[in-house]
């Protein structure tokens, strides 16, 4: 494995995180959205207000380094994806501001009609942002993006696979979203909520699911290279995806409605897993291009001892930033991160 | 659809000027809130600091205003900083694409600090209720140092703008090797790290301090707004010295090291000793107008003697020269002309306490103070203006220009008019939810509870 490779792997890394928790933060935004009115939707959306504070800014994180890994180890891929998919990453970007905006101005304002307001930037934004950069990622897998740059600007991303990929995005961050939810409401003591959210994760996934299956025929239309090697190299991610989704269904359907009862402790760890191998089988089936079929990994890859950096901070990373990760999460998980 | 793809959205031949405007305003807005990051956890554990130690409830109250108060700016400055990494590739691609292998290292650095600064950022902000006093208050400390590293990585990658080494080109000009500790120590980070970190203690120093003055004219002068005001305004006032030292010798570096740069801001036009120093006044090819001209004062601050050879404009290859020489000089010496008052308000300020231990008497301090932070804010800008425009038409300095930087993209005109409507509202949002918040604080409403958007006849309550 050279260096590159492990690079390459630490965008992944970088991007797994980003897809479960950002995803996730993404997802309670699109719940915020579909809460109905003021009155209906005081308490999921309180809940979402809640479980979201603490920790939207360390999860949003993850994008900034994706992109940081990219443009320091991979600079020509950066580039290229840049100049060709500039409308729908322009895009993202200005939900992101919006998004993280409308999120902090909603806790402060006092008005209902200033408060609805930002929360209907944040909740719309949180809908918009997931789909571009699901847009994004699928214009890159459907090769649409020229290792040297400066591609069609519309039609590289105005396509079926890139559409739907976006909407897989946005499908599988509600679905992560709502199941982490389910646990956060259980925890405090609302259990009509668990119900609230099992349904919405069990509507989710099965979105989720239906764009995943017109991906993979789109996939098989539009990207072959990938497509053939999702269903050899990668099959063994795809299958234990597809388990893992099951399994979330199964546990969502038989405990549908009696909350109390069970403890699904299996559910967080098998939804995150249907995603993680998700984005791991998308890498197998990739390599070793970082843009399909025109750039390799290695074509990409800067100089060594810049990757030797990156594989150092990424180190370093794991050393300081995971543990404290850890803690926050571990201390908003003990409600003891509060306003 | 190829139709979308070759609609004209705007002329690519003034990308450069819309690209350099774009990234100047997000710049310029983004690094107020920056200063925040780095500065104000620092005040906020200070004010917790007294407050535990002497059980000072004034001081806790401040401690609690000001960190919910970073909660709003820092999610702002998440976003905004957001934006500013998809620009570097949005509108300097090619940049990018030639040097992200060696400028984007500091970045890497900076991801890390950014990164253990948003979560203990969260976990003190959040962690007022639950934690105990000196189990939360330790919990802040990791916000001030990586403030300060992120400040590092982030001001040491454009120290290596202006001054870059560390890299091997081939014949191609792709960056074939890099040195990754050359590329992050620099010759100008030595002076631009500094200068950039005390910068951003002074901004926020007497930002804080400003809104206490306005308060305490007001004629609110409880011991909240007297701790309010002292606790910021000793901080900028001690850095406030250090950076005048520092800056000199920033530009004494720039003078040997960016001629170019240095005869803009300092208007020098030929070549020569026994420059003058020309303050204020429009910069003309043939010396400066209406400008106070002060003998030998500019070889003098080069080299400490009016023997100094300074290099002017033109031995400077005229396609190599920095556009714009009257904004460039008029900021330099705005910002020193600020800075030094500002030296002069400490000194003031030191003054009075040895004599009396107290602020001195007169409104004039309080009304001074009520505008430092905005003379702050101001300088902090102009001296980026210095910074960068400075460096023009270079982007790497000597290596590429920002013209063969800019993107090829349509639209940017489009770009930038959207990011000056979408930051001009969430500035004023950003600042009409600080003042709301302050409201409440002085008439000891409630907070806003948790829920998002409750039903009128509870929010009304």
């Amino acid at each position: 494995m050279t260096r590159a490779d492990v690079c390459a792997g630490i965008l992944w890394v970088g991007a797994t995180f980003y897809a479960l928790f950002g995803g996730a933060d993404f997802g309670a935004g699109f719940w915020d959205l579909v809460a109905g009115g003021a009155e209906r939707g005081e308490r999921p959306r309180a809940l979402i207000q809640r479980s979201l504070t603490p920790v939207w800014e360390a999860n949003h994180v993850w994008l900034i380094f994706i992109l940081v890994v990219l443009w320091t180890a991979f600079p020509p891929a950066f580039s290229a994806v840049m100049t060709t998919l500039y409308v729908p990453i322009a895009l993202a970007a200005v939900g992101i501001v919006l998004r993280g905006s409308g999120f902090a101005f909603r806790k402060s304002l006092v008005g209902l009609a200033g408060r609805r307001a930002a929360g209907a930037t944040f909740a719309i934004s949180s809908l918009l942002t997931p789909f571009f950069m699901g847009a994004v990622v699928g214009a890159v897998a459907s090769g649409n993006v020229p290792a040297e740059g400066n591609g069609a600007p519309f039609s590289s991303w105005l396509e079926p696979l890139p559409l739907l990929t976006g909407a897989m995005f946005v499908a599988s961050g509600a679905y992560l979203s709502a199941v982490f939810l389910i646990g956060d409401a259980r925890r405090s003591g609302d259990q009509e909520l668990a119900g609230y959210f099992a349904r919405r994760a069990l509507a989710a996934a099965a979105l989720a699911g239906v764009a995943a299956a017109f991906g993979l025929i789109e996939l098989h239309a539009e990207a072959r290279y990938i497509f053939d090697r999702l269903i050899d190299q990668g099959l063994p991610l795809v299958i234990l995806s597809a388990l893992c989704g099951a399994g979330v269904l199964a546990i969502l359907l038989s405990a549908a409605g009696r909350w109390g009862m069970r403890a699904p402790g299996l559910l967080r760890p098998l939804s995150a897993g249907a995603v993680i191998a998700v984005i791991w089988g998308w890498g197998i089936a990739q390599f070793p291009y970082l843009l399909p079929t025109s750039l390799k990994i290695t074509q990409a890859a800067a100089p060594p001892d810049t990757l030797a950096s990156v594989i150092i901070v990424f180190i370093a990373a794991a050393i300081l930033v995971l543990p404290a990760l850890g803690l926050l999460y571990w201390l908003s998980q003990r409600e003891l991160l509060n306003e | 659809m190829p139709s979308l793809d070759a609609l004209p959205l705007a002329a690519s031949a003034s990308n450069l000027l819309a690209a350099r405007e774009q990234m100047a305003f997000t710049l310029a807005f983004h690094i107020v809130l920056s200063c925040l990051g780095v500065a104000l956890p620092a005040m906020i554990l200070i004010a917790n600091y007294v407050g535990l130690k002497r059980g000072d409830e004034a001081a806790m109250e401040l401690a609690r205003r000001w960190s919910k108060a970073m909660a709003v700016t820092f999610a702002v400055g998440a976003v905004t900083g957001t934006v500013l990494s998809f620009e570097f590739g949005l509108l300097w691609p090619h940049f990018m694409d030639r040097f992200g292998s060696a400028f984007g290292i500091a970045f890497a650095i900076e991801g890390l600090f950014f990164f253990t600064e948003a979560i203990f950022l969260a976990i003190y902000i959040y962690g007022w209720k639950r934690l105990s006093g000196w189990a939360h208050w330790w919990s802040g400390v990791p916000m001030v140092v990586t403030g300060i590293g992120g400040a590092f990585s982030v001001v040491a990658a454009n120290a290596w703008m202006n001054q870059p080494q560390g890299f091997t080109l081939d014949a191609a000009g792709k960056v074939v090797d890099t040195n990754p500790g050359q590329i992050l120590f620099n010759p100008a980070t030595g002076y631009e790290v500094p200068h950039m970190i005390l910068a951003a203690y002074m901004v926020v120093g007497f930002l804080v301090a400003s809104i206490y003055a306005a308060g305490m004219l007001k004629g609110r002068r409880d011991r909240l707004h007297r701790l309010g005001l002292l606790i910021p305004l000793t901080i900028a006032c001690i850095a406030t010295p250090v950076q005048l030292f520092v800056g000199d010798t920033a530009a004494r570096e720039v003078a040997d090291n960016q001629p170019a740069k240095f005869a803009g801001m300092e208007c020098v036009q030929k070549t020569g000793t026994h420059q003058t120093e020309y303050v204020g006044g429009v910069c003309t090819s043939d010396g400066v107008k209406g400008a106070i001209p002060i003998p030998d004062l500019d070889s003098f601050l080069v080299g400490f003697h009016a023997d100094t050879k300074v290099v002017g404009l033109q031995n400077i290859p005229v396609d190599e020269r920095p556009p714009a020489n009257t904004m460039l000089h008029l900021a330099f010496d705005g910002m020193v002309g600020i800075g030094s008052a500002l030296l002069l308000l400490g000194a003031w300020l030191a003054f009075a306490w040895w004599r009396r231990r107290d602020i001195p008497a007169t409104p004039w301090f309080l009304r001074i103070v009520a505008i430092s932070g905005a003379g702050a804010i101001l300088a902090l800008w102009m001296g980026w203006i210095v910074t960068e425009v400075g460096r023009q038409p270079w982007i790497v300095q000597g290596y590429m220009r920002t013209s063969e930087a800019v993107t090829d993209a349509k639209g940017i005109w489009f770009s930038f008019g959207l990011v000056l409507v979408l930051y001009a509202a969430i500035g004023t949002i950003a600042i009409l939810v600080l003042r709301g918040m302050s409201r409440r604080w002085r008439e000891g409403r409630a907070e806003p509870e948790g829920t998002p958007y409750a039903p009128p006849a509870e929010v009304g309550a």
